[in-house]
């Protein structure tokens, strides 16, 4: 009997489970079997801090969700539509999120009474008619993927304990969710051959497993239907599936590649940024040194001594690790030489949740050194957004000579999405030369190198790499003369230095695209300003809330410093700007302050992405509060600068202010003496 | 002036000079602005007497130093040079050298920079071998901060931030590098030029890192620090020269020597009378055992620094990190025609469309 095939657009699965039952792994396959499908897709994981918490305690679980459409989508989902909870915990932690009718389906053999009283279940929530309200399947997963294996290998399991035939449980719950969602598996048979070449047992036992669990869902009564979500329409090209750490790596080495640079990755392990220390590992092939260095401060330090040879100097990190960089981050602003820090951000402050996600270490970029020291700061939006992110960092930081500060953040670092995989002819060429001659007659006609003699155009100062004969030079971070680069104390050349440096990250804006504003209306009165990973959410908000007929406009922030140079044009041209982040309202107060506008901030700090549900909730509500007839109240989780209110009410909101704000960009001054 | 003999396995990969160079090639146009009767007119003027020598391109001399008196000393030198920040010294050097194999690269530091806020990385740098000379001006006191005690300063000092006398046991430079896996240890004076020469002589041709503590007079805020070593009266007791594959002998007609009690296998200073020269200590620098080098290092009474030896305690061969690392790169094929295309396409694609 052939069962029905259900078309649906869009699905959300979770794979929950303890961090040993291998749920990242199924969730990854899944991934592959449903990029390979050609459905546009979004994933998230979520794992414990702990590499093993204690078997089957709620700390101890690991999920990772995976949403996937036959249209393009923005985020990972809100609420899944299918749960596979593979232990009690798995599904006590999950159940919160599940809407109402939502598929589960269980591991009933781990339904023990020691497991449920593990986390404080008194009853089976399988037998107790808590699950009523859900399509709730359970299966003896653990017990059918032994049976499943002795099937195939023989009795004794191919020489497997019974516990590690068990373990095969993530493959066969796979199996099942494979054929529910007509995945093709050829991938993940091969898949599991590559991986598992060398214990022939242990591979045979997971594609049994793999194998048995598609079948069950055939041959089974449990599911009538099984569903499809038919392939998106995608920009034709070649895709790939890529995580955001992995595309910050690709982009990195592209970058360095373009730029004709070594490249130099000086690195402390931390999560959620460690990967990209893995990955550039691998590829010394394309000059990539990489040194795993004794702190974050060695790491940065070599970096920065790297670039001073000639490489591009790229350190990673996540937050507290930023906090131990600084001081080289601002020795680099006073140096001038390229380097390119990478922020992979997690909730702070201090160890704070490291496996979790928030962008709160925007001011820390943008301001975090003594003294005036001006750090380029860019954002990315998606996973593989992670990719053009890092090529424009390495650009502004070979093209400036400066240090430039990449945030990133663990949602976009452990996400991935499909991406369309550019071809290198089309990628932009970074243009770097090194100072080979003197550059300054002296006033008895000598010729000399003067190092901070700068290029009148970029303001960035010449590279010269030891190893060039007479333009031998020493920099260091005390303050230095004009031109020459000497020691100086001088009041006036200080004032001078300060204000240059300042002029020459200011001046990269000129090299900023417009801002690109998604208002497809054209009648919008809000506008819905983000940066880094809020994209995805904000985006699907956005469309929902146009759905709903209300007019919206979204812009979303590459480049946070300097800021384009028509933000302030554009800000002002909305009655209303709602900036939604993942943290207290930092880049709000950035705009408040340039900008004098009034900035409605929407703030959560969870360590999670917003929901699409949130946001589309809040942006609805500042619409509509713009029409005091209708909504007077105001609105809950919004706030501004004197308390959140109708759009009349506000008194230093959409003017021009008192005339003292600066432009960005827009009126770039150069200091002259 | 006695020339090296080229190429050292430490300057392996540095262009060689074309002409003979001099010491004015190697001052720099900075006036230098050290306390007068500063130990550090003495350690440059080495230096730059020095550096000539090398026979190398002066280019490809890079001096890295962190922050204090003895970080200065970068822009007296005409080489490239990087005055860095508070104790990273060793980390800029090992990224620089790590990437540059052209490059002769120094790095000058103090008891404070180097032990105290740099400690961390002094010792990662010697426990790596990368080929970098480190240059430890040891004054036992903070001098750029004027005048608080530092972490070589003898137990009790009194100085302005310990008016009762510091509490906390200072570092042995020497045992401590020794304990961090060095490979090349020397100390020396400021004051005795040729003994100078003689250890940055040894540390240029050592591949790996050398780590050379210069003992370095403060004369406004420790004036006097190293006199029992400097003293007519007193030098002939107090410093123990070390020779490679030679006795170790001192005293004014060499009547003392450093001998092993057969009981507890420690050091101690006898008199070759009474031990007999047979069972005074040859000093042997390679060994392939620190444990002797490191007995040597505990000889001088920490406070007096009388029984300092002086020369060079260790001087063994290891692989340097920075070969290493470009033996890795080489053997990836890096510098070769790498596809970034295969790279950003990997194994698990899929195409939509005509494209592609």
């Amino acid at each position: 009997m052939t069962k029905q095939v259900l078309q649906v657009d869009r699905v959300i699965i979770r794979f929950a489970g303890d961090s040993g039952d291998g749920m990242q792994l199924a969730g990854d396959r899944f991934t592959q079997e449903t990029a390979l499908f050609g459905n546009d897709l979004s994933t998230l994981p979520n794992f414990p801090a702990e590499i093993r918490a204690p078997a089957g305690t709620l700390p101890g679980v690991s999920s990772f969700q995976i949403h996937f459409a036959d249209h393009d989508i923005l985020t990972p989902g809100d609420a899944p539509d299918v749960l596979v909870a593979m232990n009690p915990a798995a599904l006590k932690a999950n159940l919160p999120e599940l809407p109402r009718g939502a598929t589960v389906i269980v591991d009933s053999d781990e339904f023990t009474k020691r497991n449920l009283s593990k986390v404080g279940y008194q009853s089976s929530p399988l037998q107790d008619g808590s699950l009523d309200a859900y399509q709730t399947h359970a299966f003896a997963l653990t017990s059918m993927t032994t049976e499943a294996i002795k099937a195939a290998l023989g009795d004794d399991q191919g020489g497997l304990s019974r516990k590690d035939a068990s373990r095969a449980k993530n493959m066969y719950a796979l199996g099942l969710v494979s054929w529910l969602y007509n995945r093709p598996t050829d991938s993940t048979i091969s898949f599991l051959q590559a991986k598992f070449g060398r214990k022939p047992a242990i591979r045979d036992a997971n594609i049994a497993a793999f194998k048995a669990g598609w079948n069950f869902g055939e041959t089974a009564e449990a599911f009538a239907v099984s569903y499809q979500v038919r392939p998106a329409e995608m920009k034709a090209g070649l895709y790939r599936n890529i995580s955001g750490n992995l595309a910050l790596a690709y982009g990195l080495i592209t970058g360095a590649q373009r730029a004709g640079l070594p490249m130099f990755l000086g690195s402390y392990p931390i999560t959620p940024a460690s990967d990209v220390l893995h990955e550039l590992s691998k590829h010394k092939k394309f000059g990539v040194t990489t040194f795993q260095a004794e702190d974050e401060i060695a790491g940065v330090g070599a970096a920065l001594g790297a670039a001073f040879g000639g490489a591009l100097g790229v350190t990673t990190t996540s937050g507290p690790g930023m906090s131990l960089k600084s001081e080289t981050i601002g020795l680099a602003v006073t140096l001038e030489l390229p380097l390119v820090i990478c922020d992979i951000q997690r909730a702070g402050p201090s160890t704070g949740l490291p496996t979790k996600t928030e962008q709160a270490d925007l001011l820390q970029a943008m301001y975090g050194r003594n003294g005036e020291a001006p750090v380029p700061v860019i954002a990315a939006q998606s996973p593989a957004d992670c990719f053009d992110a890092a090529i424009e960092a390495v650009r502004i930081a070979a093209t400036y000579r400066t240090p430039v500060i990449l945030l990133s953040d663990g949602y976009l670092a452990n996400g991935s999405e499909p991406w369309r995989i550019p071809k290198v002819a089309e990628l932009p060429e970074i243009k770097v030369e090194f100072a080979t001659e003197p550059n300054h007659e002296t006033e008895n006609g000598d010729h000399v190198f003067w190092p901070y003699k700068r290029d009148p155009e970029t303001l960035a100062r010449p590279w010269a790499v030891p190893g060039t004969p007479g333009l031998e030079h020493r920099i260091g971070g005390l303050e230095k003369a004009d031109g020459h680069g000497n020691i100086s104390y001088d009041a006036a050349n200080h004032e001078f230095m300060v204000r240059t440096r300042q002029a020459k990250v200011d001046g990269i804006a000129r090299t900023v695209p417009p801002l690109e504003v998604d208002d497809p209306t054209n009648d919008a009165r809000v506008l819905v300003l983000g940066w880094g990973s809020t994209y995805g959410p904000i985006g699907a908000a956005c469309r929902a809330v146009r759905e709903n007929g209300v007019p919206v406009a979204q812009a979303h922030l590459r480049h946070l410093n300097p800021l384009p140079p028509d933000l302030g044009e554009v800000l002002r041209s909305y009655d209303r700007v709602l900036v939604p982040e993942m943290n207290l309202g930092q880049l709000s107060m950035i705009l408040r302050a340039k900008y004098l506008v009034d900035i409605v901030s929407y703030n959560r700090v969870r360590g999670l992405p917003f929901s699409a549900a949130e946001l589309t909730g809040a942006i609805t509500e500042l619409v509509e509060s713009l029409d005091p007839e209708t909504h007077p109240a105001a609105a809950t989780g919004l706030t501004n600068g004197h308390g959140f209110g109708p759009a009349t009410g506000s008194g230093n909101g959409n003017g021009n202010g008192n005339g003292c704000s600066s432009e960005p960009g827009a009126d770039v001054e150069v200091p002259t003496r | 002036m006695s020339t090296i003999d080229l190429p050292v396995p430490g300057l392996r990969g540095v262009p060689t000079a074309d002409a003979p160079q001099n010491r004015k090639d190697f001052t720099s146009d900075q006036e230098v602005r050290w306390c007068p009767g500063c130990g550090d007119y003495a350690i440059l003027a080495a230096v730059q007497g020095f550096l000539p020598e090398l026979g190398v391109q002066r280019e490809n001399v890079v001096f890295v130093s962190g922050i204090g008196c003895s970080s200065r000393f970068p822009y007296y030198l005409n080489t490239y040079g990087v005055h860095g920040i508070h104790g990273r010294a060793p980390a800029i050097a090992t990224g620089l050298a790590t990437s540059r194999p052209d490059l002769s690269v120094w790095v000058v530091t103090g008891d404070g920079d180097g032990l105290s806020i740099g400690g961390n990385h002094l010792i990662h740098a010697l426990r790596r071998n990368v080929n970098l000379k480190i240059l430890l001006f040891n004054n036992r006191i903070y001098g750029l901060t004027k005048g608080q005690y530092s972490p070589t300063s003898e137990l009790g000092k009194v100085t302005k931030s310990t008016p009762l006398g510091s509490l906390d046991a200072p570092f042995n430079p020497v045992s401590l590098a020794l304990g961090a896996e060095a490979t090349f240890v020397g100390r020396t004076l400021d004051s005795d030029r040729q003994h100078l020469t003689s250890v940055l002589r040894a540390a240029v041709a050592h591949r790996g890192t050398a780590l050379v503590e210069i003992y370095q007079n403060c004369n406004i805020y420790n004036d006097g620090a190293f006199d029992v070593l400097k003293s007519k009266d007193t030098r002939d007791e107090a410093l123990i020269r070390l020779e490679h594959r030679k006795p170790i002998r001192f005293g004014r007609d060499g009547e003392l020597g450093v001998v092993r009690d057969p009981g507890t296998g420690t050091l101690r200073v006898g008199r070759v009378a009474e031990v007999g020269e047979d069972a005074v200590l040859v000093h042997d620098a390679h060994a392939d055992d620190p444990t002797t080098a490191f007995g040597l290092s505990r000889l001088a009474d920490q406070e007096s620094l009388v029984r300092s030896p002086m020369g060079i305690f260790r001087q063994v061969e290891r692989p340097t990190y920075d070969d290493q690392v470009r033996e890795q790169l080489a053997a990836a094929g890096a510098g070769g025609a790498a596809d970034l295309g295969d790279l950003l396409r990997g194994s698990d694609t899929w195409t939509v469309g005509a494209d592609a």
